[in-house]
């Protein structure tokens, strides 16, 4: 089993995400410069956080175009893994990986700081190791995670299961106070319909110990490595 | 050539930094004013070489692969001569 990281310019959660892999998953991983084009050998990619291409023109926009990203495409069209958190998930979304868009938060405001996630979806390769409906304290750190979509869209995401997180309160429940940026519905994170691509904005690889203040994005990571576990003792 | 390409959030798409300008404007002693939407603008020049219906096609083709995010934004294209 082998984890990519993929580094782009302005990326600044690649170490974050690597050491996660490296350390608490105890699996290989490696960096994935954006100009690299081969991503045989990878079973999963993580698509790090940060200000690729310091965020000019749009959020994810310009990442979209780097050489590595057609190969992430393909990736994902294979049934492989991708995983996109905060930035990564905003270039995803410019990627057409994932339906939506991230907007500016409707308070303006970068915010940084811990918010509550309810898991809406157990049934994904990414959170098989959570209970549904478990809340989680996971930290964001963003100016545009302001999810948005059509109403077309946002149907079939509720239809597909696609919604994996929502933002909400410590008791679990879904209020305008618990939204932190605006989000449509309140959404944190979504799959694909085939559920091997998942992104978020929240922050879970700065969730794995205890030091940090808390380790609810632990089993994400270990859900992904257990699947890809389970899937190899199959062939 | 040269053309001008303005990218707009779509109607249906609320404009949180456009309200908040609204909200300085209305602060300053304007009135009367219904909405202020921030949109984006872009200049495309091309070398002369390039023909101009060659480099219209191409603004365009820019505008909507590059410049705009169709989710989320509209765009406009206006062509300059010369």
């Amino acid at each position: 089993m082998k984890f990519g990281v993929v580094v782009f310019p302005g990326s600044n959660c690649d170490h974050d995400a690597y050491h996660v892999i490296s350390k608490h998953v105890g699996q290989p991983v490696d960096f994935i410069w954006h100009k690299e084009t081969d991503l045989s050998g990878f079973d999963a990619v993580i698509v790090p956080g940060g200000f690729s291409y310091g965020d000019y023109l749009r959020a994810g926009a310009l990442a979209r175009f780097s050489p590595v990203m057609k190969a992430v495409k393909n990736f994902a069209a294979d049934g492989k893994y991708v995983f996109g958190i905060c930035n990564g998930f905003q270039i995803l979304c410019e990627a057409g990986l994932l339906p939506g868009a991230l907007m500016r938060n409707s308070g303006l405001h970068f915010i940084s700081r811990h918010v509550n996630l309810r898991v809406e979806n157990t049934n994904t390769p990414f959170t098989s190791e959570y209970s549904n409906g478990r809340v989680l304290s996971i930290p964001i750190a963003h100016a545009e995670g302001n999810f948005t979509c059509d109403d077309a869209t946002y149907n079939s995401l509720e239809e597909n299961g696609q919604i994996v997180f929502r933002y909400c309160n410590a008791s679990g429940d879904t209020t305008s106070g618990s939204n932190p940026n605006g989000a449509r519905s309140s959404i944190a994170g979504i799959c694909n319909v085939d559920r091997n691509v998942l992104g978020m904005m929240p922050h879970p690889e700065r969730a794995c110990e205890e030091l940090l203040g808390s380790n609810d994005g632990r089993p994400m990571f270990s859900s992904l490595s257990g699947t890809i576990s389970r899937l190899a003792t199959l062939q | 050539m040269k053309a001008k390409v303005f990218v707009t959030l779509k109607s249906s798409v609320l404009d949180p930094q456009g309200t908040a300008i609204h909200h300085s404007v209305e602060s300053l002693g304007f009135t009367g004013i219904s909405a202020i939407r921030q949109g984006k603008y872009f200049e495309v020049s091309f070398d002369d070489a390039i023909g101009n219906e060659a480099a219209a096609e191409s603004v365009e083709k820019i505008a909507k692969e590059v410049l705009t995010n169709p989710v989320i934004e509209d765009y406009s294209v206006e062509i300059m001569e010369g």
